[in-house]
């Protein structure tokens, strides 16, 4: 599904390498968790690959199902399946959550050639995904992410994640500032999307969601490389000792 | 004053094709008062404080500049409100065209039928306002206005007006010069809303005088546009009266030049004054170039007044906001509000205010605030991450950015009617 070969990315501003030759490949139906220390690139690696502007690809590629991601507007990657979670969400002010919603809902729909949504349909699917995710009528209507709290802003990510219905699913960071009962609300949600089509890439500090969202495969990330890939036992190896031995042993 | 009589040649230029029309006694006095008052401040020049970000030049022009007629096959603004129609072609009423004008709660006439009357109320608000709009600040175009103005409607509410009066201003002719001067009275309690839309002529000088009586409401909204070479000046000059209602919104776009001036004064304790605008300008169609000036002055205790004025300028578009709250010392409890804001949709665009708040009082809430800036990126990318075209996501925050202004539209017809202008707009000028 999600191929990522040789990545090498820079900022636009500064000559300054982040990615230095990311390798990764996420099969559908599977679940890929990425840990590693702050600044390793892990958002750097979900915002190339949804299309955020301040990055230069100066090596490699990134398709989804044979596409090149790279080539595409973020809005083109979107409709071809790309959803990411932000690790900090944007409050967008005068923008209600519902409008939001229902325009990229059509969007997406139109841009796939695909029937776009009737109203009544679409408040009929939010709400039941909302009840889901606790999410009230209220913060539906309010303007997209203002004045809700980080738990607000990461369970309004996934519902967004649950209309969208996309093919890759990245989540950034998606339980930093969680409690445990939010952390479980959003990883069944997560789960409530899991399907033989459906690749994920969550990237994580802690152990604690991977518990809930159980990975295939596991990669820590550090200086902008993968440096190391296994099963799920190798994040309860960084929860028990932290990154120091596993970059040590691969330094 | 400095020098008046180096001012006098433009003047002179600029006013030898105009006659003053005939009316009654009083009224030919209210039009040499104005006449006398042009002389004595002359043409507005750009050196003047308030024309510093304007160039007043093709409004003082002895000859309207020729400006092409714009055809649309587009419905024209307030066309589903169910309104009375009056009708100006090129500045002059058109009577075929517009509704009969009898309705109920309220009495319509043409101004010069007005003005010929030796016994008429409109004696004690034609040429009034507008003198008394001319302190601190002269706005001579005003003066030119009351001087030379042909035609025009008056409006007495007496009760509730049964419907809007809907001002319609054709231009058919490339080179018409239209000067209409209007005068509304609001009995006390009474309530009236007036509409006014299209470009009006190739140069169009328009006055309005508003008088509110006590618990009286007026309502306001126009829809300036879509001509690109017309130009305008026009003016507001309100008297509010205790726990009266004041609203105005003025929507424009295009237009290579526009300058609209309201000048309210809130005389009787409790009254509320919100004016509002929103403008689009694309100069890659056409120059743009608006200009707002607004002066609310609080003269009475426990008042309330608004300004919200935002402008979204693309490819060159130029914006003028300039606004003034003055609190006398005696209106206590006064509470102002004042807002303008520019979007820049490029680096070519510019905006220029000068806010001012001038209080003599101390026990008053008045805040302003200014601010100029682009597209919210981060927020531009969250939208089209999640599949907004650019387009479309740059259209959102567009709307999300006037909302405030727009919001201040009471009416939700009338609200709908001008979100479908911008949003026609908005799909006529994509980045
Ligand atoms: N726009 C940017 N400007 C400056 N530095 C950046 C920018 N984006 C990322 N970086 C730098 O790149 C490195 C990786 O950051 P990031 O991808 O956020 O790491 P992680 O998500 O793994 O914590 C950090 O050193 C960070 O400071
Ligand atoms: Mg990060």
């Amino acid at each position: 599904m999600l191929e990522i070969k040789n990545l090498h990315v820079s900022l636009e501003e500064e000559d300054k390498q982040i990615l230095k030759g990311v390798d990764l490949t996420v099969e559908a139906g599977k679940v890929h968790a990425i840990m590693g220390p702050n600044g390793s690139g892990k958002s750097t690696l979900s915002y190339v690959l949804s299309g955020r502007d301040g990055y230069v690809v100066t090596e490699g590629e990134a398709t989804l199902n044979g596409e090149d991601l790279l080539e595409m507007e973020p809005e083109e990657r979107a409709a071809a399946g790309v959803f990411l979670a932000f690790q900090y969400p944007v409050e967008i002010p005068g923008v209600g959550n519902m409008t939001f919603l229902r325009t990229a809902v059509n969007a997406q729909r139109k841009a796939r050639g695909e029937e776009e949504m009737s109203a009544a349909e679409f408040l009929k699917v939010i709400r039941e995904k909302a009840k889901d995710l606790k999410i009230d009528a209220d913060m539906l209507k309010r303007p997209v992410n203002v004045g809700f709290s980080g738990g607000e802003k990461k369970r309004n990510e996934i519902l967004q994640m649950a209309m969208l219905e996309p093919k890759m699913c990245i989540l950034d960071e998606t339980d930093s500032g969680l409690d445990v009962d939010a952390m479980k609300l959003v990883a069944e949600g997560v789960n409530a999307l899991r399907d033989e089509g459906r690749g994920f890439l969550v990237i994580t500090h802690y152990q604690r969601l991977l518990d809930h969202i159980k990975p295939d495969v596991v990669h820590i990330m550090a200086n902008g490389r993968i440096v190391k890939t296994g099963g799920p036992e190798l994040a309860l190896e960084v929860e028990q000792n932290g990154y120091a031995d596993i970059l040590a042993e691969v330094a | 004053m400095a020098n008046p009589a180096a001012k006098l040649d433009p003047l002179a230029a600029r006013i030898a094709g105009l006659s003053t029309p005939d009316g009654a006694g009083w009224a030919n006095e209210v039009r040499g008062d104005a006449l006398s008052r042009l002389s004595a401040m002359g043409l507005p020049r750009k050196r003047d404080e308030y024309w510093k970000y304007s160039d007043p030049t093709t409004l003082n022009q002895p000859e309207a500049p020729r400006a092409g007629l714009f055809v649309t096959d587009e419905a024209m603004p307030f066309s589903d409100v169910d309104r009375l129609k009056i009708v100006f072609v090129d500045g002059v009423f058109d009577a075929d065209a517009s509704d009969d004008l009898s309705l109920e709660g309220v009495e319509v006439e043409r101004l010069s039928d007005a003005l010929a009357r030796d016994i008429h109320w409109a004696r004690d608000l034609f040429g009034v306002l507008e003198t008394r709009g001319q302190t601190p600040v002269e706005r001579p175009l005003a003066a030119l206005n009351t001087a030379f103005a042909t035609d025009g409607v008056v409006i007495r509410a007496t009760g509730k007006a049964a419907k809007p009066i809907s001002l319609i201003y054709l231009h058919k002719s490339e080179t018409s010069d239209a000067i209409l001067h209007h005068l509304v009275k609001v009995e006390e309690g009474a309530s009236v809303t007036v509409l006014e839309n299209g470009p009006a002529a190739a140069r169009f000088s328009k006055c309005m005088e508003v008088e509110v009586a006590d618990g009286g409401q007026f309502h306001h909204v126009r829809a300036q546009g879509r001509d690109h070479e017309r130009r305008a000046s026009t003016h507001m000059f309100a008297r509010l009266g205790a726990g009266s209602v004041y609203k105005s919104f003025t929507l424009t776009v295009n237009g290579v030049l526009t300058r609209n001036e309201q000048v309210v004064e809130i005389t009787g304790d409790n009254a509320v004054a919100h004016i509002a605008g929103a403008a689009l300008g694309d100069a890659a169609s056409g120059a743009f170039h608006h200009d707002d000036t607004v002066f609310v002055t609080h003269d009475a205790v426990d008042c309330e007044s608004r300004q919200v004025f935002k402008k979204v300028l693309r490819n060159g578009a130029e914006g003028v906001f300039q606004g003034k709250i003055i609190v006398k010392p005696h209106a206590q409890k006064t509470d102002g509000y004042q807002l303008s804001q520019a979007l820049l949709l490029d680096e070519d665009s510019s905006f220029q205010a000068k806010p001012e708040l001038e209080i003599y009082a101390d026990d008053v809430q008045c805040s302003h605030g200014s601010t100029t800036g682009a597209i919210d990126e981060e927020a531009l990318f969250y939208l089209r991450s999640r599949g907004v075209s650019h387009g479309e996501a740059t259209d959102l925050l567009v709307l999300a950015f006037l909302a405030e202004a727009i919001d201040e539209i009471e009416d939700e017809t009338l609200r709908e009617d001008i979100l479908t202008r911008l949003q026609g707009w908005l799909d006529r000028h994509r980045g």
